[in-house]
């Protein structure tokens, strides 16, 4: 995984995370990663991916079963979509709006890339 | 783990390295220890592994004092110095005669990270390269099982693929019940390993905050023009990068770079921010 310059690691591994829960690369409910399978894999000190963990916990995306490590959550998906929803308002729309801006790009143009997009990179062969 | 109180040290009675410092370490933590040439990297955790006496204050570690060499505590600290001296033997014949001062070592571990580490046993220490040394002292020494690791400059004269080893390695060897003191310049190396800063500079340390602390007090980012809230900026691509107080609870990445220049110029402003 390579790190991004602005954003705190430990979000950055939440990202990470949510990302392969999203994409059901981990799935529903099964046991994930330790903290140490993941600092190892990362290469991070593991009390950084612990306060990842928690943070995910406190937003309902993983569940902790003491003895036995973290888990994805029951509704862990519908959890993940309104977490990033508000990261993604927050602090990438903004920077894209501006650069729409700048650029005159218009909203037409955009929705025929996004549903292209969308068809490429998502639809199974 | 460790508790320095008031500690003096110099290597002349006149020219004091450290002046009145106290610290704590605790186990659990990756302390990266940082500060410009000469500032007493080395000679700090020379003081806590023993190897060097300070004129007066005490150093506790792990309930010993690190200066009476008792056998109990040696066996539980591991020391990766920056120069080191191996003896012209085979690998195994080096094992055979330091492992048994050790009573928790870990054969089984030991060859396992000789083998992520690709060092043949059978080679002669004296006859492998720099790198190759270092990294087979490094494998011993965590093949120790001591409660106290303490490196200086771990990273020097290992390659790429071996640093991307190491940090494995690294992150798997923090355990509850260990203290890992690591010194570095190769701060790129390491600054996603360690979650603590401690940083030297004139006798004493400027500042000591872990990752969380440092980023919850200041944030570190890009600016396109300085205002009067910089603490620090730096002439970046297309603007500075620059430490500011953090006001609006901003989740940002620690640039330890930056901080480490901010530290040694903006001593004042820094200070009753961490106080």
């Amino acid at each position: 995984m390579e790190f991004r310059d602005n954003k705190a690691i430990y979000l950055q591994i939440g990202d990470y995370v949510c990302e392969h829960i999203l994409l059901g690369k981990w799935k529903d409910e099964e046991k994930i990663p330790s903290v140490r399978e993941l600092a190892v894999s990362l290469e991070v000190n593991p009390n950084t991916v612990m306060r990842t963990y928690e943070l995910l916990q406190n937003k309902n995306i993983l569940s902790n079963k003491r003895g036995i490590g973290f888990f994805i959550a029951e509704d862990a998906i519908k959890q993940i979509k309104l977490y990033r929803k508000v990261q993604f308002m927050d602090e990438e729309l903004p920077v894209f709006f501006r650069n729409l801006y700048l650029l005159d790009i218009g909203f037409e143009e955009l929705e025929t890339r996004y549903k292209k997009f969308v068809n490429q990179t998502f639809t199974n062969p | 783990m460790i508790t320095i109180n008031n500690l003096n040290f110099g290597y002349s009675k006149h020219n004091l390295l450290f002046k009145d410092m106290s610290m704590q370490l605790s186990a659990g933590h990756i302390y990266g220890l940082l500060g410009k040439n000469g500032a007493g990297k080395s000679s700090l955790l020379k003081n806590i592994a023993g190897l060097v006496y300070a004129q007066s204050g005490s150093l506790n570690v792990m309930g010993f004092n690190p200066a009476k060499r008792e056998p109990d505590l040696l066996a539980d600290i591991c020391f990766i110095p920056e120069e080191f001296h191996l003896p012209s033997i085979k690998i195994d014949a080096y094992i055979m005669a330091n492992a048994p001062f050790y009573k928790k070592f870990d054969h089984a571990y030991l060859n396992v990270l000789l083998e992520e580490f690709n060092i043949p046993i059978s080679n002669k220490l004296v006859n492998m390269s720099y790198g190759q040394k270092k990294k087979f002292i490094i494998a011993f020494g965590l093949a120790t099982q001591a409660k106290l690791i303490i490196m200086d400059e771990p990273t020097n004269g290992l390659d790429i693929p071996s640093k991307a080893q190491f940090r494995k390695v690294m992150a798997s060897a923090l355990t509850d019940d260990r203290c890992i003191v690591i010194s570095t310049h190769q701060v790129r190396d390491l600054d996603n390993l360690i979650d603590t800063v401690i940083m030297l500079d004139e006798s004493t340390i400027a500042l000591k905050a872990s990752i969380e602390e440092i980023t919850q007090k200041l944030t570190f980012k890009k600016m396109k023009e300085l205002d009067e809230t910089v603490i620090y900026a730096e002439p970046a691509l297309s603007g500075f990068n620059v430490v500011v107080p953090n006001y609006h609870q901003e989740d940002s990445k620690m640039d330890i770079e930056l901080l480490f220049n901010a530290v040694l110029a903006e001593k004042k402003k820094l200070k009753p921010i961490f106080n």
